[in-house]
């Protein structure tokens, strides 16, 4: 127990034990920046006694030109906590794969010094840099520094929200495609939408370059972009032998592993019938310095992923299997052009992509869009025989 | 004056390019295969035979302007001033010089921020904002994560489980986050239904998009004391707070009766087997602040159950998948409860309909 210091923050300062880095800790070394921290920690240490929370409902702020990227938020305890009676939050937009230099970070840190709490989550789960905590006056004057950093807004509300991406190539052996330059350019090519909401709800779009998605792009993007290649997977026998010396038991390791059982091992050479192979990355996770993905590289198109409200949780699903790399970006303009049309028209206020699909049907949807449907866009055909036909196809 | 004329707007994030360490911009799509030397560091080879090397250090992810400057010295100290951040919120030193990299595991651990979090470790949590920053959060974030880290701690420091393990908070039903596809996901969750301040909603709610807001149609327009307002249809209510989220007039916090639940099993890689989402563990354990002890036990429980029972390479989902939730429940000791059973949309998928039972 705590007796002795700050009474007020007696149970967060129990918080501040133990081996893994205290978020109590921040705050409190943060009170030399803005007084802001120490009614914050005052407020939360009210909310771990009575357990609630004690922030006002919503809150609508921004700065002039745009209509999104501030999450307005009010103290319901303001006359005990005057200092974050406004307690507001930037979301400043991240490199591609969260990349800095020492020299950003600072430049980022004495804004948000001059401007806010001092206070950041890095990051948020969409990918944005978070400025936790400020008053409605000093959101335009920080993003005046911020513009003239070299930095702007992420995106909230009703628009595209800001795109996020894995490593990439930047810095891993398994990237198909060039995610950093994808999440950049598609960043770059929406602004108005990232800026301005346009839509029914959000859409979020998320790169990740191998199937090991890296960024959960198929559980945390409208649009979820997912690497793959074509052709058969690079192998290097010497390698492999070599994983096989060290005692990697390849049969029960790699071979039973395999979800298609497309890989046989005989002691000396591993053998991959690739036609068969899903390019889970099973097999190449095991062993990166013998196996690699193949040449012919690019992306799958998945669509629809969301969180629980309001229909239930949804995966993204196969949209396009594969993707060339060197057309990957004309593509998935034109794709999110017509994506955004159909959405736009006849998505019900406050319904995500991947529920208005649910709602008319995939079918329905790729007519819409203009896409054929492919057999590796379901799990299975339909098991139910009740199937709406379409006029032509009846005389 | 009008601040309109000097106004910067539209230009999106600075270009990548100007934040990307030599080595990785001579080597930029041309890595060759990785290695992991120790917990928490990595070494890429190029194709040129070039080497990078990654420390990583978790992170609190709520982090005050001096941890990140913090981090920025040692990055010059030790890496010519690159470094990066995860999908998880660690942060990651990008160095070229292998000797530096022990001074910088020291220098990381003497300011408190661990080395690890890589492979068949538990990396750090995925998390939200709770009472921290958040309206509509039914437990808090930071405080069950920092609980969470110090009890598996070990987990994060050494590689020993069978395979990685993802865990996730999410303060609400909302999930932000990556709550539903986690391997351990813990998620506040409320046993009320909303209060309704008559006198507030005709005023500040739109009501369409209120009714529209309930999962399972359990609002309906109704006229009270002569004024527009609805009515909450309470055994049709599942708490979700949705309409919360679009009606301030519909409040459910609620200190006694909100709470966590706990799901396991998901996973978004398509490694091995398909991605899964979470499924319910737990249904309700109390909101017990600021050490919330029946909730880190239980995962801690979960944990260990899973990493001796699992077999090599095996995801929490994909063991359970293999021995069965009867055995699941068995083994972990967690009760299965009616509420286990699914009763939303197409909820018959998820009921056993097969004669494969063990005994």
């Amino acid at each position: 127990m705590a007796e002795n210091g700050k009474p007020k923050t007696k149970l967060l300062d129990e918080l501040e034990k133990g081996p893994w880095p205290s978020f109590v800790t921040e705050i409190k070394k943060t009170s030399d920046v803005s007084p802001m921290c120490d009614d914050l920690l005052g407020q939360l240490e009210l909310s771990y006694e009575e357990k609630k929370g004690h922030w006002k409902h919503g809150g609508i702020v921004g700065v002039l030109g745009y209509g999104g990227g501030v999450i307005g938020r009010y103290s319901d305890v303001p006359e005990q906590f005057p200092k974050v009676a406004h307690f507001h939050t930037m979301r400043v937009n991240q490199p591609s794969g969260w990349f800095y230099t020492s020299d950003a970070l600072r430049t980022l840190c004495g804004i948000w010094e001059r401007h806010g709490s001092g206070l950041t989550n890095m990051h948020g789960s969409t990918g944005d840099i978070i400025f936790l905590g400020t008053k409605t006056d000093q959101l335009e004057p920080a993003f005046a520094e911020l513009g003239a950093a070299g930095f702007d807004l992420g995106g909230s509300g009703s628009c595209m929200r800001t795109p996020s991406c894995c490593v990439g190539p930047a810095r891993c052996e398994w990237a198909c495609y060039d995610t950093m330059k994808i999440c950049n350019d598609l960043t770059q090519a929406y602004q108005d939408e990232l800026h301005r909401p346009p839509f029914p709800y959000k859409f979020k779009i998320k790169c990740a370059g191998c199937p090991n998605d890296c960024v959960a792009a198929v559980a945390r993007a409208d649009l979820s972009i997912i690497g793959m290649w074509k052709d058969d997977l690079r192998q290097d026998d010497a390698a492999v032998a070599e994983y096989a010396a060290a005692g990697l038991d390849i049969q029960k390791d790699v071979c039973d592993r395999c979800p298609t059982r497309c890989m046989s091992w005989d002691g000396q050479t591993l053998t991959i019938e690739n036609s068969e192979c899903v390019r889970c990355m099973h097999c190449i996770n095991v062993m990166p310095k013998a196996l690699r993905p193949g040449k012919e590289r690019g992306a799958a198109i998945l669509v629809g992923s969301k969180a629980p409200i309001v229909q239930g949780a949804l995966l993204s699903s196969v949209l396009v299997p594969f993707v060339p790399e060197a057309e990957l970006f004309e593509t998935l303009q034109e794709l999110i052009k017509r994506i955004w049309e159909f959405w736009d028209e006849y998505g019900k206020n406050r319904e995500r992509v991947g529920e208005l699909i649910q709602r008319v049907g995939m079918a329905n949807f790729l007519d819409a869009i203009g896409l054929d449907p492919a057999p590796e866009m379901v799990t299975a055909p339909r098991d139910n025989p009740y199937i709406f036909l379409q006029k032509e196809t009846a005389k | 004056m009008t601040p309109k004329p000097k106004r910067i707007t539209d230009i999106g994030p600075p270009h990548y390019e100007k934040f990307l360490p030599p080595v990785i911009k001579r080597n930029y799509g041309q890595w060759k295969y990785h290695e992991n030397l120790a917990p928490g560091v990595l070494c890429h080879v190029a194709e040129s035979g070039e080497k990078l090397y990654t420390v990583r250090a978790g992170s609190p992810r709520l982090l005050s302007v001096h941890t990140i400057r913090l981090f920025a010295d040692l990055a010059d100290k030790y890496c010519g001033g690159y470094l990066r951040f995860t999908s998880r919120n660690n942060v990651e030193f990008l160095l070229t010089e292998p000797a530096n990299i022990e001074p910088l595991k020291q220098d990381l651990q003497a300011a408190g921020y661990p080395v690890g979090g890589t492979n068949n470790s538990i990396s750090n949590i995925v998390h939200t904002q709770g009472w921290v920053h958040c309206h509509s959060s039914a437990t808090d974030a930071s405080g069950l994560v920092k609980s969470m880290m110090d009890a598996l701690f070990p987990y994060f420091v050494e590689e020993k489980l069978p395979a990685k393990l993802r865990l996730a908070v999410a303060c609400c039903l909302n999930m932000c986050g990556a709550v539903h596809c986690s391997d351990i996901a813990v998620l506040g969750v409320h046993r009320k239904p909303p209060k309704i301040r008559h006198d507030l909603l005709p005023k500040i709610c739109e009501v369409p998009t209120l009714i529209a807001s309930c999962p399972t149609g359990a609002i309906r327009p109704a006229t009270v004391d002569g004024k527009q307002s609805v009515e909450v249809i309470e055994e049709q209510c599942m708490y979700c707070g949705n309409c919360y989220t679009v009606c301030p007039a519909m409040p459910l916090n609620d200190p006694e009766n909100d709470g966590i639940s706990i799901w396991v099993g998901g996973k978004v890689s398509n490694a091995r087997s398909t991605p899964k989402f979470t499924k319910l563990a737990i249904p309700f354990l109390p909101n017990n602040p600021p050490r919330w002890p029946e909730v880190v036990d239980a995962v801690v429980n979960i944990v260990e159950v899973y990493a001796s029972h699992a077999k090599k390479f095996e995801r929490l989902g994909e063991w359970i998948e293999r021995i069965g939730w009867p055995k699941f429940f068995q083994l972990t000791g967690i009760e299965f409860t009616r509420y286990h059973i699914d009763d939303f949309k197409n909820a018959g998928m998820t009921y056993a309909r097969s004669t494969h039972i063990r005994f």
